[in-house]
């Protein structure tokens, strides 16, 4: 999946293009959201959204989701400019699935009856049980909504949004305060979804959950698209130097060099074999991500 | 790609009236597995009803003790009590949740939801109201009317003030800021215009700017209706109008359903952004 060049030849599943939102505000002054933004979203692809919190991030996908107005741009999901959607025109809905940020409905009904009966909504539906076998609830299916864990009201509401079989599914913030290995298993699910053919756009804070999932990420900040690229590449971290760093002495030293190989050959030479406590390294996508981030505020 | 994408557009989506009708059921189990709303909405009335009941046995007109007046008021705060103050409390609280975002996202028509609120409202009112009915009859003096002239009239005052009082609740759901909150927000309003309406006094003996200001709400209308069907005729001369005034209840009601209509369309929320 992680080619770029094949995902650029694919069809496109959404397309932003010169996005704006000012949220009014006549005590604290207008805050600008999303201040021009463009992007395009391709089939099946798992398009990561980074940013910091006020970044624009969830209203973005919200005015992708058909919940909120815009002030100006081009809007297309699936074809279709959700602002142009009616009330009573569900065929568009049908198609998208929505996993909320946070959520406590429902509290007092079986994990089962909710699947069962959002399945209604839909007109071509999953299998419920199913559904909620893929999504590792299976032991819970009868247990009330109110009893379960954080990471498994997640996976509820995960299985709440693909239930209808959405061709595109939103994840806003989906793995807030998981613990690793419920994120771990979290990110299974989601690969999974996009082996089946759903087109997943996220917005998440961890820079692992966007490196481990998706195809491309793109950094927004202050309501602009700093980067859009593949989680290798992004802020040229494929170009970047590496970093050497060993023990001479018991004194660490640190080498940045474009050819770490030959760093560690000469390094070897020289120490005749075992280099003391060996650590190359190259930036990571925190890294990136943060300095990006910071070399805007600096402006 | 996988067939599941394949599917999208050929079948149709389930009937506005099917999906609302599925909100109904959905929202009666909920409703009955939430022990809070069960005592608060539905048996809270019949305790006062046997608290101010066994306390007040006066009589306060020939035939008429005080405990048969405020069941007929009792009755009519019954439609108040499932139409608006359910609503307005739980609807935030369904905001608050993210139920209302949640429902917003999925490909439901907003009639849908309102139809399952009415059914919601409607199966609560017949459980409440007959529950009243068979209190205040075993217990408290009520008795059942005998004409079928007062049966039709019952049933007009309880379509007709269901409606308005659901109508208001969901215009009203609007008002309180938060989910936590909205329940302060409601019951006093309910409790004050249960007082100024002579549910719990009776009506003609309250100052005049009480009644002035009860007479403007529908609970005072339904209150002194509710008498017209559950206490001898002989009483309309008692009343401060010494008549039923049921042709102008009718058209209080009415216009509040105009009202609360108009203002429900404008005002209500699907999210607190």
């Amino acid at each position: 999946m992680r080619n770029e060049e094949k995902l650029n030849s694919g069809e496109v599943a959404i397309e932003i293009i010169g996005l704006t939102k000012t949220y009014k505000d006549k005590k604290n002054g207008d805050k600008v959201a999303v201040d021009g933004i463009d992007l395009k979203v391709f089939r099946n692809e798992i398009f990561a959204i980074l940013g910091p919190n006020g970044a624009g991030k969830t209203t973005t996908v919200e005015i992708l989701e058909g919940y909120r107005d815009r002030d100006s741009g081009q809007v297309s999901v699936l074809g279709v400019d959700p602002s142009q959607l009616s009330a009573q025109d569900r065929s568009w809905r049908n198609r998208i699935g929505i996993v909320l940020q946070s959520t406590e409905d429902a509290a007092d009904l079986t994990v089962s009856e909710s699947v069962n009966h959002f399945a209604h909504y839909y007109s071509n539906p999953k299998n419920p049980a199913e559904v909620i076998d893929e999504v590792g609830l299976s032991d819970k299916a009868n247990s009330r909504i109110r009893t379960l864990s954080g990471g498994q009201r997640r996976r509820l509401d995960v299985a709440l949004g693909i239930i209808g079989g959405p061709e595109i599914l939103f994840l806003d913030e989906p793995t807030t305060g998981f613990d690793p290995e419920a994120r771990r298993s979290f990110w299974e699910l989601i690969r999974k979804l996009q082996s089946e053919g759903t087109t997943i756009v996220l917005t998440t804070h961890y820079l692992d959950e966007a490196e481990a999932l998706a195809d491309r990420v793109a950094v927004i900040n202050e309501g602009k698209i700093m980067e859009i690229s593949t989680p290798e590449n992004l802020g040229g971290r494929n170009e970047a130097k590496a970093r050497v760093s060993y023990l001479r002495n018991g004194v660490r030293e640190v080498v940045i060099t474009d050819t770490p190989t030959r760093a560690v050959y000469e390094l070897s030479e020289e120490f005749d074999g075992e280099i003391p406590e060996l650590i190359v390294s190259r930036p990571t996508l925190e890294d990136i991500y943060l300095s990006m981030i910071k070399s805007q505020e600096n402006k | 790609m996988t067939t599941n994408l394949m599917h999208a557009g050929f079948a149709k989506n389930p009937s506005v009236l099917r999906v609302g009708v599925l909100r109904g059921g959905i929202e009666i189990k909920q409703f009955l597995r939430q022990r809070e709303s069960v005592v608060f909405t539905l048996l809270f009335p019949v305790m006062l009803l046997f608290i101010f009941g066994s306390v007040f046995k006066d009589t306060i007109a020939p035939g008429v003790t005080f405990s048969r007046y405020f069941v007929a008021g009792m009755i009519a705060s019954g439609l108040v009590n499932t139409g608006f103050q359910q609503l307005a409390i739980t609807i935030p609280m369904e905001r608050d949740f993210g139920t209302l975002k949640r429902l917003r996202g999925i490909p439901m028509s907003p009639v849908s939801y309102f139809i399952g609120k009415v059914i919601l409202v409607t199966v609560s009112m017949l459980v409440q109201v007959g529950m009243l009915l068979a209190f205040g009859t075993l217990f408290f003096g009520l008795k059942l009317p005998t004409s079928t002239e007062l049966w039709l009239r019952f049933t007009w005052l309880v379509i007709v003030g269901s409606i308005s009082s659901t109508i208001l609740g969901i215009a009203f759901s609007s008002i309180p800021k938060s989910g936590r909150g909205a329940s302060a927000v409601v019951s006093p309003i309910v409790i004050v215009l249960q007082f100024f309406s002579g549910v719990f006094f009776v009506f003609s003996s309250l100052p005049k700017w009480m009644q002035d200001f009860a007479a403007i709400f529908p609970l005072k209308w339904l209150t002194q209706g509710m008498r017209s069907v559950f206490l001898p005729n002989s009483f309309a001369v008692r009343e401060v109008a010494h008549s039923w005034e049921l042709g102008k209840t009718f058209l209080v009601l009415v216009i509040w359903i105009i009202v609360g209509t108009i203002w429900a369309l404008r005002s209500f929320k699907w999210s607190d952004k």
